[in-house]
């Protein structure tokens, strides 16, 4: 360990100011802190410091996202023999998950990476890590059938239009991986609805089984037609769908790891359900289509719902940034996804525009809250001047 | 009995090597310091020139924008060394000391009998004024403004803060002449605040003519900012000023003995510390003699020695003084060395508020802290947790951003007026893009003070 940092320190004068590769300073620096915390100590202000860190924090989420990611690997294998109907060992299912998740996360980590190192050195910056939880994101909220050049390209188009225009991470207003998915979504539509949730491109050999249909269950539920997959499945996520958002088992998982470590925003997750649950509720009420009747605790377990609520309403750049107003936030985001979901056909997946949306209403709740607590606060003060005063 | 101020929000960092309850005293250092960038906003003129005699109590320098308020030497002896900084900024003025001190005679006088003017002329005399701040801005008081209450904190809740209850033990007396002469400075009232868990000494308990107010909970509920906030709070053009212990009881003294005896009793405490211990010296006094060999010496451990806690002191060397306002000295391993992987490591030996590292389930441990930074800054990206340390009705994050950007309409109503860098010190400590806070904060106070003066 110590010939590493050794290693490193004998190299480092290179790429210092004045060294050979001066211009790919940040870079290294990005790679030196991920090897080691540096020697570095407090120079003004407090001289103790908390020992969380950016990267502590993202890793814990990385960590937190790990259940639906070794899911959606297996599910996408599942998904893919269930198909052809053919009977495999959960091995073979896993591996054909590997070999076609593997890709797609190498290609969002290397091109959103890449930008973020370029920005970071023509800022002269450091690099920042909020990019390590966008980029295992991107690739678990897209069908695992999108081409490589397109997540290439929508992460690229997510990184620079969605955070380095707005000054780089923490400035941003959009959740980069949302809209990532927006753009491949509203560009690429056909290749982001239909048949798209399971891979089928079909080996000599083999065949789809008769009647196989591989449509979510919000296009079952928004077309009125075709068979709903039970609760059970629903739940544990044996469901086509986007890579990691199907398993709404697996999602609590990482919820709890989230709010455990108290890194992911409980306040935003519980008022992002009940929000859903009261407005699927709402909708019963006034039930004239099949879609409206439906039980509204099914939405929370359809769809991108629960990866939405737990990973990504809760990105604190761009949620509401007051307690209150997170609160406010994550209704909305309920409400709003359940209402794009069932009065809006067109969108079947209400969720990422809800928090899209939301996003952009984020700065303006957060407005609202601070000044009624301004108008708070100029109370107390003058209650207690005519306190002190008597 | 006053009711209990519960104070919730807040953090006590567990951290190695409080002082035990044991007065020494130490020899008297060969030399003494008073140094000008203690008082904030402070622009030295000098009096004296170097090679001058002094005693205990002669004038040193004033401030250049009011020249009543007068600096003056804590010992007699030579004034031998003028230090200056960058742009020729008066760093230090050092003492050569005396063997034995010869003090001023200000006169003893009952400030009970006194009028306002002359309890002020004393204090501005005998150079124990600047003992006196005011809030807003957290400077020197003013002597021409009247305040509406006084604050007097008596405890402290800093990590490995000095106990105040022990300190004052032997000194009720001065304690309550000190107190008997804030009074006059105001026509309001002198709040004293204790917290319910402390050794209360009789010289609070029973101190005359102020209103006694029991604080519990965490730091930092021992910071004057934070009593004021919840007893009775600075709005734009109010003025309240606060005053610590010791220096009341150096007030008590001047009042009783009629000289400026700036003795003190601080503590020594932290990790690198052998024996933390209580000493009582003279303000300025050098931190060398004071730590004499008391350090533990581990080969490859670089140490840090602050002169006050570890949230809000003045890091100084081995040769530097002891700053004027505090009663600690707290020596803390550097944290200078790499740590592989360490972001990811679990960490058994690190202390975080957030639950990402195991400290929180080792609720007993007390931490080895050092002064490793663990990373570059960032912007702000987590939100909710400055919240969590800060027991204020203030929003923290939104202040800052206000002063971040020079909005002085969003930092008077957002509360700037009530705040200092210190109070902040827990949010600067618990934030995870480690942003330089007490010095936003600190630049916000500047910036109002500028603009309305």
């Amino acid at each position: 360990m110590k010939a590493l940092i050794n290693l490193v320190e004998k190299v480092k004068p290179n790429f210092e100011k004045g060294g050979r590769f001066e211009k790919l300073h940040r870079s290294f620096e990005a790679f030196e802190t991920f090897l080691y915390v540096k020697g570095d100590v407090t120079r003004s202000g407090s001289h103790i410091r908390d020992a969380i860190d950016m990267k502590r924090t993202m890793v814990h989420v990385i960590i937190a996202l790990i259940p639906p990611l070794l899911f959606g690997i297996w599910n996408v294998g599942f998904q893919h023999y269930r198909a052809t109907g053919e009977e495999v060992a959960f091995m073979d299912q896993v591996l054909f998950g590997l070999i076609h998740v593997l890709p797609i996360i190498i290609v969002s980590y290397a091109s959103g990476l890449a930008i973020e190192f370029i920005f970071a050195s023509a800022r002269d910056h450091e690099v920042n890590e909020g990019f390590l939880v966008s980029g295992m994101l991107i690739p678990l909220v897209i069908p695992v059938t999108t081409p490589l050049w397109m997540v290439a390209v929508a992460t690229i188009f997510a990184v620079i239009i969605g955070k380095e225009v707005f000054g780089g991470t923490g400035m941003n207003i959009l959740n980069p991986a949302l809209l990532a998915r927006a753009f491949l979504f509203f560009a690429y539509p056909s290749y982001l609805s239909g048949e798209v949730w399971i891979e089928t491109t079909l080996q000599e050999g083999q065949q789809l089984v008769d009647g196989f249909s591989g449509a979510t269950a919000l296009a079952v539920m928004a077309a009125g037609e075709g068979a709903m997959p039970s609760d059970f499945n629903m739940f544990f996520g044996f469901i086509p769908g986007s890579i990691g958002e199907t398993s709404t088992f697996a999602i609590l998982l990482g919820a709890i790891v989230l709010i455990a470590t108290g890194i992911g925003s409980f306040r935003i997750m519980a008022s992002v359900f009940l929000g859903g649950l009261a407005m699927g509720l709402i909708l019963n009420l006034f039930a004239v289509n099949d879609f409206m009747a439906m039980p509204a605790y099914r939405h929370l377990i359809m769809g991108g719902f629960a990866f939405g609520a737990v990973y990504m309403a809760t990105d604190p750049v761009s949620a509401s940034q007051t307690g209150v107003g997170k609160y406010i936030y994550g209704v909305l985001i309920g409400v709003i996804t359940v209402l794009i979901r069932v009065v809006n056909p067109a969108y079947p997946e209400g969720m990422m525009l809800a928090i899209l949306f939301m996003n952009v209403f984020a700065p303006l709740i957060d407005h609202y809250v601070v000044e009624s607590r301004v108008k708070k606060r100029m109370k107390r003060m003058q209650k207690i001047r005519l306190q002190t005063q008597a | 009995m006053s009711k209990i101020i519960k104070i919730k929000k807040g953090l006590n960092i567990p951290i190695l090597g409080e002082a035990e309850k044991i007065l020494n005293t130490t020899p008297r250092s060969a030399k003494y310091s008073v140094c000008p960038p203690d008082f904030h906003g402070l622009t030295p003129k000098m009096i004296v020139k170097e090679g001058d005699k002094v005693k205990a109590g002669s004038p040193l320098f004033f401030d250049k924008y009011n020249e009543k308020i007068i600096f003056t030497s804590p010992v007699s002896g030579v004034f031998s060394d003028l230090v200056r900084g960058e742009k020729r900024r008066i760093m230090k003025l050092v003492i050569q000391a005396d063997d034995d001190n010869e003090f001023l005679n200000f006169g003893s006088a009952n400030p009970e009998t006194l009028s306002r003017e002359q309890v002020i002329n004393k204090l501005l005399q005998s150079g124990l004024w600047p003992a006196i701040r005011q809030r807003p801005y957290s400077v020197i008081a003013n002597p021409d403004d009247s305040p509406k209450a006084i604050f007097v904190s008596a405890f402290n809740s800093a990590p490995l803060g000095a106990d105040m209850d022990f300190i004052v033990n032997g000194q009720e007396n001065e304690f309550q002449t000190g107190l008997n002469a804030l009074r006059k400075l105001t026509d309001g009232k002198v709040h004293l605040s204790v917290h319910v868990d402390s050794n209360l000494s009789s010289a609070f308990l029973n101190a005359k003519g102020v209103e006694l107010h029991r604080f519990s909970g965490p730091h930092p509920s021992g910071n004057v900012g934070i009593q004021i906030h919840h007893i009775d709070p600075v709005d734009k053009g109010d003025v309240v000023w606060y005053v610590g212990v010791q220096h009341l009881i150096a007030i008590g003294r001047l009042f009783e003995k009629g000289i400026y005896d700036a003795s003190k009793i601080i503590a020594l405490a932290g990790s690198e510390v052998l024996n933390p211990r209580y000493y009582r010296v003279i303000s300025g006094a050098c931190i060398s003699e004071i730590i004499d060999t008391n350090l533990r010496i581990e080969e490859g451990v670089n140490r840090r020695i602050i002169s006050g806690d570890v949230l809000t002191g003045t890091h100084v060397g081995e040769n530097d003084y002891l700053r004027f306002y505090d009663d600690l000295v707290s020596v803390i391993p550097e944290g200078d060395k790499p740590e592989i992987f360490s972001w990811i490591m679990p960490n058994f030996d690190k202390f975080s508020l957030s639950r990402s590292f195991p400290a929180f389930m080792m609720p007993w441990k007390k931490f080895r802290h050092n002064t490793n930074i663990r990373s570059g800054e960032r912007p702000f990206v987590v939100t909710g947790v400055y919240e969590k340390v800060l027991p204020m009705d203030i929003m923290p994050m939104q202040l800052i951003k206000s002063i971040m950007i020079s909005d002085i309409d969003m930092m008077e109503k957002l509360g700037i007026y009530e705040v200092a860098p210190e109070d902040f010190a827990l949010c600067e400590y618990v934030c995870p893009s480690k942003i330089e806070i007490q010095q936003h904060i600190r630049e916000g106070l500047d910036v109002i003070r500028s603009e309305f003066s």
